[in-house]
């Protein structure tokens, strides 16, 4: 049971962190700024989701797993909602979505 | 954290430097972390990176949001803050090295505080033993500081009467478009407040305290207002309760020092006020902390109500026609 | 294994940073500071569980709700209006 609990928590921690390491290249490389709240979305729920969870096996049965539980349900309450915000916020200010990605080449942001 | 505070000397939106300020008081949370100061962490989590953006946001909402551009670098400044740099560089050499038991601040009364805090107090966390028992006059000044700057914005942008008929109107209109919002935060609000009552009575036993539990109470409050408008924010806990909120915490807290002088003990000695000396402890830092998040809250909401009611209204996109201010 | 977690949330907090700083609208920098806030809230758990002491949870658990209360004001307040178009970040 030991052995399972601690297996279990490295895989779901290495998981973790090559997803927030693959959403953070993400972030940097994307083109444009709704492109890169997939990457930012990344981080926040599956990386964010899999690292708690490996916490958790590994503290037991105790009010600390409850307290990640916690983290991890108010995680996924406000990331989406605040990614949401940000996005209607970006369009009401004009920033257009880049449709065209051959003719504009890499990384030029869009402007409106 | 250099790089940090360079750029936001750079960038010229202000909107950007306001984010990396938060940026850099969640890297210097992180700074105590690691250095073992849980409590002053949680603070400046709290406050640093939650309550200052949001009211420097509120500010910046009235104001313009790009700085204005200057013509090269002025070069008195700039000698000024470089020579005080390199002065306080300087003075850190004198200073013992980090975390030797020989340096001065170990010895005398830090000693002290940690051998006899367990028998003289009787609480485990030593941090809130210090800060609302043997250093409570502080504590009372910190929070004199508080409700002197509340104080201070009420009487420089004043007490906005004209608007009060039209905050529901447009309360209510701007409602509409952000129903993702409206549900989350009426999901969220009630936890955040039950949070922030946690923290204010588990300080005895884990991070936290009067400070960081009014922080967090003033952020749900000001959640609130953001979403719902202010107008319904001003109905749901009126201008005058945290007008009056603002000065109870205080005087709820120097009441509690006069209490242990009526009782034959000295101002702010709380070992007078019951049977015991540990039970007396316990009542009084409890009650203290109370005034503390009292005031904090207030003081905060207050603050935001009045930059908020100052800010033109918000720009959705099917009321362009309808942009006068709230004056 | 709990190294392991936190060089590469330590990674990605220092990619968030260059996009805070680097991205041209100020939405790069919003995006880019929300996942900061994020990131530290796991470094601190992870943290905490480093070094032995899950109570910095409390912290992390604020924190969560902090960010998010300011990513939502900053995103009321920055206005789209004429001077301020999203994609200015001159350097001076």
């Amino acid at each position: 049971m030991e052995m399972i609990s601690q297996i279990a928590g490295w895989v779901l921690l290495l998981l973790g962190s090559a997803f927030i390491l693959i959403g953070a290249v993400g972030v940097i490389r994307l083109p444009d700024v709704f492109a890169r709240m997939h990457g930012a979305g990344i981080i926040d729920t599956l990386g964010a989701g899999l690292i708690l969870a490996g916490l958790m096996t590994q503290a037991g049965f105790t009010l600390i797993m409850v307290k990640l539980a916690f983290i991890f349900i108010f995680l996924i309450f406000t990331n989406p909602t605040a990614t949401h915000a940000l996005a209607r916020a970006a369009l009401n200010a004009g920033v257009k979505p880049l449709t065209n990605f051959k003719k504009t080449g890499e990384d030029k942001p869009s402007k409106s | 954290m250099a790089v940090t505070a360079l750029t936001m000397a750079h960038l010229r939106n202000l909107f950007g430097v306001v984010m990396l300020s938060g940026v850099f008081s969640l890297q210097a949370a992180a700074l105590y972390v690691a250095l073992d100061a849980v409590d002053v962490a949680f603070t400046e989590a709290a406050v640093g990176a939650g309550i200052s953006t949001l009211l420097m946001l509120s500010a910046l909402a009235i104001t313009s949001s790009m700085e204005k551009s200057r013509k090269g670098v002025s070069k008195g400044p700039l000698a000024l803050a470089v020579l005080t740099g390199v002065l306080l560089i300087y003075a850190t050499f004198d200073m013992p090295v980090y975390g030797d038991p020989n340096a001065p601040i170990h010895q005398h009364v830090a000693l002290h505080y940690i051998k006899n805090s367990g028998q003289e107090i009787g609480i485990p966390n030593i941090v809130t033993s210090v800060l609302a028992s043997y250093r409570g006059y502080d504590t009372l000044g910190e929070v004199t500081v508080i409700f002197t700057a509340a104080a201070g914005v009420l009487a420089v942008i004043g007490r906005n009467r004209r608007s009060r008929g039209k905050d529901k109107k447009n309360g209510e209109k701007s409602m509409k478009f952000k129903s993702v919002l409206r549900v989350t935060s009426k999901l969220l609000i009630p936890p955040i407040l039950l949070f922030a009552l946690y923290v204010q009575f588990h300080g005895d036993y884990g991070p936290g305290g009067g400070f960081q539990a009014g922080v967090i109470f003033a952020s749900a409050m000001i959640l609130y207002a953001l979403i719902f408008g202010v107008g319904n924010a001003r109905q749901a806990i009126p201008a005058w309760v945290t007008r009056s909120g603002i000065a109870l915490g205080v005087l709820l807290y120097a009441g509690v020092g006069i209490a242990s002088m009526l009782m034959g003990g000295s101002f702010l000695n709380y070992s007078v006020l019951a049977s015991e000396p540990t039970l007396g402890q316990l009542i009084g830092i409890n009650l203290i902390e109370l005034g503390v998040g009292v005031t904090v809250a207030s003081a905060m909401v207050t603050i935001y109500y009045n930059f908020a009611a100052k800010a033109p209204e918000e720009w959705t996109p099917e009321e362009e026609e309808e942009s006068e201010g709230d004056l | 294994m709990f190294a392991a977690a936190a060089i590469a949330i330590l990674a990605a907090m220092a990619a968030a940073l260059a996009r805070a700083l680097m991205g041209p609208t100020v939405f790069d920098r919003i995006l880019a500071v929300n996942s900061f806030g994020t990131l530290s809230v796991l470094l601190i758990s992870v943290y905490g569980f480093l070094t032995g002491r899950p109570e910095f949870l409390d912290i992390a658990l604020v924190y969560t709700l902090i960010s998010f209360i300011a990513a939502i004001a900053v995103t009321k307040f920055v206005k789209g209006n004429d001077e301020n178009k999203a994609g200015d970040s001159e350097w001076r």
